[in-house]
């Protein structure tokens, strides 16, 4: 669907999806004029009565969301791939996150990034720098990564059997609660610099979460977060939700993070 | 603004199923948006405003129910009507509460004319 116009269309011409190097000129000579090729249906007045008929629908507004995501997690389990992916607000750290988990494991674990931002491929460079397939995703002006998107650059990508595939969406914490990618988990982030109150200012996105993982724990000593306060909000809104404790920079309470994914890829 | 995405996930599913009714077009559509649903309303309002310009739904009368929410207690199996995703057990105070509804997004029925 279009973003920029409404017109529900032109997915294709709006998103750009390639490897970092690998950006052919013409998709970026940005958003091709729209095409509003859509068909209208013709309205004929005619003598003969009109016939009305009742639909039931009964069908979820993101099915067509809902069934590529399920195409995508069948994918993943054909090849026995754990994908995960990461949310969190502009900022938190999911990059450096990311960074650090694939510099600590990328011997062990064939990793494989799918990366999402509305503009620029600086993210993925970020991971490729470090050796690691990675597809960068533009969304445009789109504010979440969807399903469709998701699959296509998994075609990209291609990644291997008992591969760990890791989806950074696009960093905002209110829309991509909604849209399914078929991940087996999916992670929040919050960092100690942000308020300790967040999982309720935005419940709907730790509600959908599986885990959440407390970045920046490095600046504990310097910022106002109440830690046990801002978990104990998260598991108000999902008491379902795993907790971690990290530094990214640090490396501090990453090792706890890595058994959780080595016993997950089992 | 993951509005604008809903509608037009909208139109597209309705354009499927006009297709298959071999309907002329569509007189009016019934939507369930949960109360907790992750659906802000006023901007679901202007993204459908915006998102059925030159479509098949620009002129479709639009009613949307709103599901309230309601959660259950994990500890006493109380149900109640919720404010919030985060409400306390109001007859035992147990915070961890699950949500039994208020999520639906859904489109219900519609009524389509053939001409």
């Amino acid at each position: 669907m279009c973003m920029t116009c409404g017109c529900g269309n032109s997915t294709e011409n709006n998103v750009l999806i390639a490897r970092p190097g690998k950006v052919n000129p013409e998709e970026l000579s940005l958003m091709p004029e729209q095409k509003h090729d859509h068909e209208h249906p013709h309205h004929h007045h005619h003598d003969h009565p009109h016939t009305k008929t009742v639909v039931e629908m009964e069908q979820d507004i993101l099915q067509s969301n809902n069934l590529t995501a399920e195409r995508n997690r069948g994918f993943f389990e054909a090849k026995n791939i754990l994908a995960l992916n990461l949310v969190s607000s502009p900022g938190s750290g999911k990059t450096s996150f990311l960074e650090k988990t694939l510099h600590d494991l990328k011997d062990e674990i064939p990793f494989s990034v799918i990366e999402g931002d509305q503009q620029t491929f600086n993210d993925a460079r970020r991971i490729e720098s470090q050796g690691i397939p990675v597809v960068q995703i533009n969304t445009g002006q789109g504010c979440h990564l969807d399903s469709d998107m998701v699959h296509r650059a998994l075609k990209k990508l291609n990644p291997p059997e008992k591969a760990v595939v890791m989806i950074e969406n696009v960093g905002n914490l209110v829309c991509p609660a909604l849209f399914d990618l078929g991940e087996n988990s999916r992670i929040v982030l919050i960092s100690v610099t942000e308020g300790d109150d967040k999982p309720i200012k935005y419940p709907d996105m730790f509600q959908s979460a599986d885990i959440c993982i407390i970045n920046k724990i490095d600046l504990l000593p310097y910022v106002n977060f109440d830690m046990e306060k801002a978990k104990d909000y998260a598991k108000r809104v999902n008491h379902h939700l795993k907790f971690f404790e990290i530094s990214a920079t640090t490396g501090e309470g990453m090792d706890a993070w890595y058994d959780w994914l080595r016993k997950e890829r089992t | 603004m993951h509005e604008l995405s809903i509608v037009m996930s909208i139109v597209d599913t309705v354009e499927k199923e006009r297709g298959k009714q071999q309907a002329d077009a569509v007189e009016s559509i019934e939507l369930d948006i949960g109360m907790i649903s992750g659906v802000e309303m006023d901007a679901f309002y202007f993204a459908w405003d915006a998102g059925v310009s030159k479509t098949i739904l620009e002129n479709t009368k639009l009613k949307i129910n709103r599901p309230p929410a309601k959660a259950k207690c994990t500890a006493c199996g109380h149900s109640f009507a919720a404010t919030s995703s985060f409400d306390a057990c109001p007859e035992c105070g147990n915070p961890f509460c699950d949500i039994i509804s208020g999520k639906e997004l859904r489109i219900k029925r519609m009524i389509v004319i053939k001409n």
